[in-house]
């Protein structure tokens, strides 16, 4: 049963092979007998896993059914969800239980999908391995060959991608800030989306860095990614910066083939010093589309270098503004203090980690006076510079093909060393976020101590159709059917 | 350009955030290696460019001005860690 993808399920499910209430009893057996180990999920939520399991299995018999009706999922716990707790990781949000559902939530839900609970994240999505959490690390499933030491599964959605490669989950929603769907996707074996920025509402996701926040899918294969975005897009009245474009059926896509397609290999991200596994395996994806007949065209994003740079002051600045408001106040955690500003102080130093006070303090420095224009304004310019980059670039190619990630997952306590150096994972993932394009990881390959490797593939702004067919072109090239060693079975 | 512990209390103040002498320290460390990795900016030429804000590739839209919601105090209420009647209590602020 846990080898069903969600499309399959969903077959299953039509066909009357499996019920929705069974679907869900064995997922959530399965979640609680791995979680306590991975620590994917920082809430389960059983009991309203079988009663929408039931009002499933309701609309599968009078025929109302989503391609998603009765789908067991984890909800990334960033995501609010009425009636049930919401931490975005943190401690500041340990008390919070949100009266209001999320747009994306609530349009799953709608849809019939079941949530299994809320998926374990880097606290407030500020992370690459999920070890920022205030709930702990996730356990990544997937063990070096011979290895038993505890891998990250990447971050920040690293218990939607824990989860889903676990099997205590079919699929899973994430966000993507700077790499957050597409770097744990790639450790974990998984495919997910980043949609283009306003495809998905942001309305009830906890924010970070609203100019780059975008919730997408990860899933099994392209296919489930397909099928859970055409729930998740569309406008939204109540996100001012949601796309009013209709969307269109993304499975469509999916056997499209890339014959006639131009597919752009940016040169500058051949970088000095890249594992060279990955290089090899981003030259097999090159081979793969062109035998498939895609022509392969060399480009530059020249200002790609700089996309790090730009992101640690754009990102941090906004985190600064958004956080302001977890005061101890109107909701969180309080921690009392002498006067106003003593209980402000408190409640924010033992709210927030270690990281995410760091973030908070970079941005509130590079917004102050004097230090605005020389860090702010100057990264906002470059931030067009990389944005124009893309433009000339799809002026040229319909689709970029990358590596994902410059590693493979490592291992718990690796790249702690200092802030700047876990920030480099997210190297080939950030330029695409900065620009607001759709870029998705595929897995395409093992590095040689059976690790899972995955390939970007970058389309233009609202193309998730073209990213979404170079993606199952890669995909069926690949036949990647490699298994995590810790999984549901 | 490197950020003394003095800067780094002023930022700490600013953000609302308590921080004692060790963490200063270890925050000075850490938020100078960062700025330090962003100065690699200063090379780039931005002559004639626009800051861009948003990943948006649309102008923001506009919507009537009117009530679309309320009346739902008790809901907002609900998570306060402090409340009197309809109200977030706080420390006394004016004397």
């Amino acid at each position: 049963m846990f080898d069903l993808t969600l499309a399959g399920a969903a077959k299953a499910l039509k066909a009357k092979e499996i019920s929705a209430v069974e679907l869900t009893s064995a997922y959530n057996e399965a979640v609680a007998a791995l979680n306590p180990r991975l620590n994917a999920y920082i809430t389960t939520t059983p009991e309203l896993a079988l009663e929408q399991a039931k009002a499933a299995d309701a609309r599968l018999a009078d025929g109302s059914a989503t391609p998603l009706t009765g789908i067991p999922i984890a909800m990334k716990d960033l995501f609010c969800t009425e009636g049930v707790r919401t931490t975005a990781g943190s401690a500041i949000l340990e008390p919070f239980v949100p009266p209001y559902e999320s747009t994306v939530s609530g349009k799953l839900k709608a849809a019939g999908a079941v949530m299994l609970g809320k998926a374990n994240l880097d606290e407030f999505a500020m992370g690459s391995s999920n070890i920022t959490s205030f709930y702990g690390a996730v356990e990544n499933p997937w063990k070096r060959q011979g290895s038993e030491a505890k891998l990250v599964p990447g971050g920040s959605s690293g218990g939607s991608a824990a989860a889903v490669a676990a099997r205590i989950a079919i699929a899973a929603t994430g966000t993507d800030t700077g790499g957050s769907i597409r770097q744990p996707a790639a450790f974990t074996g998984l495919a997910g989306i980043k949609p283009t920025y306003g495809r998905c509402s942001r309305f009830g996701v906890v924010a970070f860095a609203s100019s780059l926040d975008q919730p997408g899918p990860m899933a099994r294969n392209v296919e489930d990614n397909a099928l859970l975005l055409n729930a998740m897009a569309g406008f939204d009245a109540k996100d001012s910066t949601s796309a009013d474009r209709a969307v269109p059926d993304f499975t469509a896509s999916l056997t499209r083939g890339v014959k006639g397609l131009k597919i752009g290999i940016p040169k500058e991200y051949r970088l000095e010093g890249t594992n060279p596994e990955i290089l090899a395996l981003w030259d097999k994806g090159i081979e793969w589309l062109q035998a498939q007949g895609a022509e392969i065209v060399e480009i530059s994003l020249p200002h790609t270098k700089y996309g790090l740079a730009v992101y640690y002051i754009v990102a941090p600045a906004e985190a600064s503004s958004n956080l302001a408001r977890y005061d101890g106040v109107r909701y969180g955690k309080r921690v009392d203090g002498a006067d106003l500003i003593d209980l402000y102080e408190r409640s924010r130093a033992e709210g927030f980690g270690a990281e995410v006070k760091r973030r908070i303090m970079i941005g509130t420095y590079v917004l102050s006076h004097g230090y605005y224009d020389a860090y702010y304004l100057k990264a906002q310019k470059v931030r067009n510079l990389i944005l124009k980059d893309f433009t000339d670039a799809f002026g040229q190619v319909d689709a970029i093909l990358t590596p994902t990630a410059p590693s493979a997952a490592f291992g718990l306590g690796e790249k702690m060393d200092d802030p700047v150096t876990m920030y480099l994972n997210d190297v080939f993932t950030v330029p695409a976020s900065l620009a607001g394009v759709p870029a998705m990881s595929v897995p395409a390959g093992l590095s040689a101590d059976g690790l899972p490797l995955g390939l970007q593939v970058i389309g233009k702004h609202f193309d998730e159709e073209t990213v979404f067919a170079v993606s199952a072109a890669i995909e069926n090239a690949a036949g990647f059917s490699a298994l995590p060693e810790v999984r549901a079975k | 350009m490197s950020l003394d512990a003095a800067t780094v209390r002023r930022i700490a103040k600013l953000a609302r955030i308590r921080v004692n002498d060790e963490e200063v320290s270890t925050l000075q460390n850490e938020l100078n290696a960062i700025l330090g990795y962003v100065e690699q900016l200063g090379e780039v030429n931005v002559d004639g460019v626009e800051p861009l804000s948003g990943g948006a590739q649309m102008a923001l839209r506009q919507r009537e001005d009117q009530v679309t919601d309320g009346d739902m105090a008790e809901k907002i209420l609900a998570n306060a860690p402090d409340r009197i009647g309809n109200f977030f209590a706080v420390p006394k602020v004016v004397e």
